[in-house]
């Protein structure tokens, strides 16, 4: 018995030596050089994702899709978007990407892979039959794909993603807090005067008002970048953007006031600078908080958290009456073609099915996010229905003209959260970031 | 009465520790008895129904979990993952740290500070070189592949070359690469912390064993591995652990779902937005029992340490 | 062959027999060589040729070192380590080093050398060095704290006491939770209006104290170092109480029949032999602590402002955040390069204790 054993290890030693040389030929003998995947069988999609929710509605769509053409689209998920997000900047290195992926980042990220020949350009694709798969898509959904003439990346205009979905962020407010407070739950606040007046009844109430997941950062830049549209107007923002106008200018400064007067008049839910969205959406969901700043995919979290909560969309309050409300918006996610694949054709004909107004219809009804397809808009709920008509008043700095620094949106948003928790003055941040922007452009010249 | 003031002081030191032990614990168990009464509730109670553990239980949570995850297929490949990446970690580092803690050739220092370097320098873009070598890696493999397939269909059955180069492709590869990665990942760490306790073990019994005539490695099998059996579990623990809760590597190298381990399950609960929590919450308590149950195993050693080291003392 | 052997041999025997200090000397000389090079012919496969060329040429040499040496039977068992070591990690190591001279963005498959443009930027980085200093904070907690805590842990389960098998199993758990769960609970705990704490603190009379704890950029930082303590004390218990089970019996028993009291048996039995494992539970606690990022992303997400941020969080920001790929990779191999300083400075000072 013992020798028998012994003979085992022996061979099982053996083995893993052998299988330690087999690989480490293997590895050496390829590093170094790039050379591409070696060519997929025919009629066969390979799509990577990270949209945990909708992968069985996809899995279910593909299958529907083998029936009718035979071609077999295999979706592959890699979770969660970090994870996924570093997979498909290694497979671009090696340029190993699938025939459909998605993009998550900044448009400049996307830019980038547009000029490193990773992504198709699908204009003509769009405007075939007097551009009719152009039409059936939210033009604002299209936008973020789109790349313009004199884009500030150098990128040839064209259409390069395709939207499965459109999204937007707005304000939420609770309707049975807002009766327990003695307001008008028909009727939210619209101007920045009503906003600080029902904070302060609800104050007085006990209930805490504004919660949100600003300790994700960008949660903040949008809500301060809804803010400046608000108070100077888009062209002035774009004029900052573009170094024309510093932020120390009256006008930011304002911006950065309001979120100044939200702490000191406990407008703000505690700990909210600091807090995940996720914890955000609990604490609206279960009654803790009046109003929530959250995008439209909140509708399916607090259906899950608490089915009976009763509340209502409202737009960003009105600070300066004679200007846009804006809010930011446009594709939730996006599907997009490798330019290097061998089933490019294929890939393309089977978005244009995705985004069809049946398949749209089916996504929308089981993933409860609002289709990118005009025409399917009609499944909707009537809460989801309510963001949908905020699609008139969106934007997002995809489809601006010119984008902030990294750097200088990072010293933004935390700046912010400085002003929050008192640590810095609004004029304090409007001459930090001044000064920073000089420098970074600096760098850039 | 020297014995009685003895009894009393030894009791109010135990009485003391107990105390001090049991606040620990106290603090130890509430999240575990928190993640257990969560999976028990329903999405809308979880944050809701302050109680630990709700009035009407949900068990069928559990059910829900293993299928909707498709724990099945994870959870063997998890097994699978963890026994060969801890026997290799444990097989390929004993090794060199019994060799590093006591035998002399050239290169020894050289090497050893090359794997205490690597254990501390965090290399944030290596996914992307990890990536490209393990790509060039496979393209190579299966070009030698399609250049031996005509040759090896002359002599086998077509049906068998076919199967197994599929194999290799689909299951061997990814596997090996994943596996060989994560032993990499341990490697370093556990070369250190085995040395360290090679150092502290006395050298009497491999003296005599070389005496009797027992080669190199029949003194590491036999004399060697079976003293360092305390860290050996220490080492167990902490790769298995590791293993088990590894999904970042799992993503970037294998290609299809039916390779992945049981984190790719837990992530189904974690979508964009929505968080299923009761679901998540009897899936991570499904995943956390087999760790327990090896950590339990592994203890065992822990305190077999005591008569080993007493033997020998 | 074997007068090449001979000359190998004789060339190691040179450098093996070298004082400490030309040793290190040589070391040094090497890196400043390898990094001149690097700088010269960065856009060339020279560089290439010459890093791998060198690694191979060392290989070579110590393997045929050990042959003339007749030690190529002990060598034998570092090979295994050394080739999964040499697959997984030089290539990768030596491609972030070329990265982190290159201003690059993760994704162009061009980039543009800009030397030690990156190392300057880094030096320059207050950020960069505040997340350096919170990290050091943490790590000192962590040090201190956490393994005090451990190592009293660990010799109260050294006892003969009853039960001492279950509190084993209980103090492991903290380490194996999810890092979901643990984020919940301890913002339950944490939390302004509905903590824990805060109903604790007013329920025992320090009103005054209540406030919410992780948004205060003066708690902040202390709370998720407790936090990180209190999940990571498992492994210190663990490690140190399989060290303490490896000291002879006998010993203890010895000191008792000397008349030695608790505090002597363990200041004269106990340390000093417990010293190695000391380094070992302390260079674990140090590389740890100073890599901790998804505790801190899901409690605080680096805020409020930059009070929370670490490293790692930083590195993670201009890689994902900013796409500055190369920048991220120099912060990476700066990182490093201290944590290797630290641990070092940390064997080193240990070697002192044992020898004094």
């Amino acid at each position: 018995m013992k020798s028998f054993g012994r003979a085992m290890a022996a061979g099982v030693r053996c083995l893993v030596a052998l299988s330690f040389c087999a690989l480490l030929m293997a590895g050496c003998g390829g590093g170094g050089e790039e050379t591409s995947a070696p060519a997929p069988k025919n009629k066969k999609i390979v799509v990577w994702h990270w949209m945990t929710d909708r992968e069985d509605a996809f899995v279910e769509l593909a299958k529907k899709y083998e029936e009718l053409t035979g071609v077999k689209v295999s979706f592959e998920l890699y979770a969660p978007s970090d994870a996924y997000s570093q997979k498909v900047r290694a497979a671009a290195q090696a340029r190993a990407l699938p025939d459909i992926f998605g993009l998550l980042g900044e448009k400049r990220d996307f830019a980038a892979f547009i000029k490193a020949g990773h992504i198709a350009e699908l204009t003509s694709e769009m405007m075939l039959d007097n551009s009719q798969w152009k039409n059936e898509l939210f033009d604002k959904a299209l936008a973020v794909n789109e790349f313009v003439k004199d884009n500030p990346y150098g990128v040839a205009v064209g259409i390069y993603g395709v939207p499965i979905d459109v999204m937007n962020i707005q304000m939420v407010y609770n309707k049975n807090l807002f009766k327990k407070a003695g307001l008008d739950p028909d009727r939210p606040p619209q101007t920045w005067a009503e906003f600080v007046d029902a904070c302060a009844k609800l104050n007085a109430a006990g209930i805490q008002g504004l919660v949100s997941g600003w300790g994700e950062v960008w949660m903040i830049d949008c809500l301060a970048s809804n803010l400046a549209f608000n108070i100077m107007g888009p062209e002035k923002v774009f004029a900052t953007l573009r170094g024309e106008v510093l932020y120390s200018d009256q006008d930011w400064v304002q911006v950065f006031s309001l979120f100044k007067e939200m702490a000191e008049k406990k407008m703000l839910a505690s700990g909210i600078v600091t807090m995940v969205n996720k914890n955000a959406e609990q604490s609206f969901a279960n009654e803790r908080a009046a109003f929530a700043f959250n995008g439209s995919w909140c509708v399916n979290v607090y259906n899950g958290m608490n089915p009976g909560l009763d509340y209502g969309v409202m737009l960003p309050p009105k600070i300066n009456p004679g200007n846009a409300v804006y809010i930011w918006g446009g594709a939730g996610s996006s599907f997009l073609v490798n330019d290097r694949s061998p089933a490019k054709r294929e890939a393309i004909a089977f978005l244009k099915w995705l985004t069809e107004k049946e398949q749209q219809e089916f996504l929308a009804e089981k993933t409860r996010n609002m289709p990118s397809n005009k025409f399917a808009a009609s499944k909707i709920s009537t809460i989801l229905g309510d963001f949908a008509r905020g699609m008139n008043y969106v934007t997002h700095p995809n489809f601006w003209p010119v984008n902030e620094l990294p750097k200088v949106i990072e010293r933004f948003d935390k700046g912010i959260q400085s002003i929050i928790i008192g640590e810095k003055t609004p004029v304090q941040l409007g001459q930090e970031l001044a000064k920073l922007k000089a420098e970074e452009m600096a760098k850039g010249r | 009465m020297k014995i009685n003031k003895y009894v009393i002081t030894t009791a109010a030191t135990n009485s003391f520790v107990h105390a001090f032990l049991i606040i620990v614990s106290a603090t130890c168990i509430f999240p575990l008895l928190w993640m257990l009464g969560s999976s028990l509730k329903t999405q809308s109670t979880v944050f809701s129904d302050m109680s630990l553990f709700p009035s009407t239980m949900q068990w069928k949570n559990y059910l829900v979990a293993w299928t909707e995850g498709g724990f099945g297929v994870y959870f063997l490949n998890s097994v699978f993952y963890t026994v060969t990446v801890v026997f290799g970690i444990i097989m390929v580092s004993s090794w060199a740290a019994y060799a590093f803690s006591r035998m002399n050739f050239p290169g020894k220092n050289i090497f050893f500070f090359m794997f205490l370097g690597a254990m501390m320098i965090p290399l944030p873009g290596a996914f992307v070189p990890l990536y490209v070598l393990v790509n060039n890696a496979r393209n190579f493999l299966l070009n030698g592949l399609a250049a031996a397939t005509p040759v090896l269909l002359r002599v086998l059955p077509d049906a068998f070359v076919y199967g197994s180069v599929r194999f290799i492709e689909e299951q061997l590869f990814p596997r090996s690469a994943y596996i060989l990665c994560m032993i990499n990942v341990g490697l370093s760490l556990s070369i250190y912390m085995l040395k360290t306790f090679f150092d502290k073990m006395p050298k009497e019994l491999e003296d005599a064993a070389r005496i009797d005539g027992c080669s190199r490695m029949g003194i590491w099998r036999h004399v060697a591995l079976p003293l360092a059996k305390p860290a050996i579990a220490v080492i167990t623990i902490y790769n298995a652990l590791n293993v088990w809760n590894e999904y970042i590597l799992a993503n970037l190298i294998l290609p299809s779902k039916s390779l992945m381990p049981l984190q790719r399950g837990l992530m189904v609960f974690q979508g964009e937005h929505v968080t299923q929590y009761p679901l998540l919450m009897a899936g991570m308590t499904i995943t956390v029992l087999p760790i327990l149950i090896i950590y339990l195993a592994m203890q065992r050693f822990i305190i077999k340490g005591i008569t080993a080291g007493a033997v020998v003392g | 062959m074997a007068v090449l052997a001979d000359k190998i041999k004789k060339i190691y025997n040179f450098f093996h027999d070298a004082a400490p200090k030309w040793k290190a000397g040589a070391v040094v000389f090497l890196l400043v060589a390898l990094e001149l090079a690097f700088l010269k012919f960065h856009d060339s496969r020279f560089i290439w040729v010459t890093v791998y060329g060198l690694v191979t040429v060392s290989l070579l040499f110590v393997l045929i070192a050990n042959f003339a040496k007749r030690t190529f039977g002990m060598f034998v068992f570092i090979l295994p380590a050394l080739a999964i070591f040499a697959t997984f990690y030089i290539y990768p190591f030596f491609k972030v080093l070329q990265l982190s001279h290159n201003a690059w963005d993760g994704i162009a498959p061009t980039m543009d050398f800009i030397g030690l443009g990156n190392f300057k930027e880094i030096m320059q980085d207050k950020i960069w060095w505040g997340a350096m200093r919170n990290a050091g904070y943490i790590t000192l907690i962590a040090l201190t704290f956490q393994n005090i805590l451990a190592l009293s842990l660990a010799m109260a389960c050294d006892r003969q006491i009853k039960a001492k098998n279950m509190y084993r199993v209980i103090f492991f758990i903290p380490p194996v939770l999810s890092e979901v769960v643990v984020g919940l609970i301890w913002r339950w705990i944490y939390d302004g209006d509905y903590g824990l704490l805060n109903y604790a603190l007013a329920s025992m009379g320090f009103k005054d104290l209540v406030h919410n704890w992780l948004s205060d950029p003066k708690t902040a930082l202390t709370c998720v170092a407790i936090i990180h303590c209190w999940k990571g004390f498992g492994w210190g218990f663990m490690i140190l109480l399989a060290g303490l089970q490896t000291i002879p019996k006998e010993l203890y028993e010895a000191a008792r029949v000397d008349g030695a009291n608790v505090w002597q048996t363990f200041k004269n039995v106990t340390i000093p032999l417990m010293i190695p494992v000391f380094v070992l539970v302390a260079i674990l606690t140090i590389l740890g602590t100073m890599q901790v990022f998804v505790l801190i992303l899901s409690m605080t997400g680096g805020g409020p402002g930059y009070h929370t941020e670490v490293p790692v969080t930083r590195i993670l920001a201009s890689m994902q955040g900013s796409s500055m790929f190369g920048y991220a990779c120099a912060q990476g191999i700066t990182f490093g390069f201290i944590l290797m300083l630290v641990s070092f400075a940390q064997i080193g000072l240990s070697r002192k204790l044992k020898q004094a």
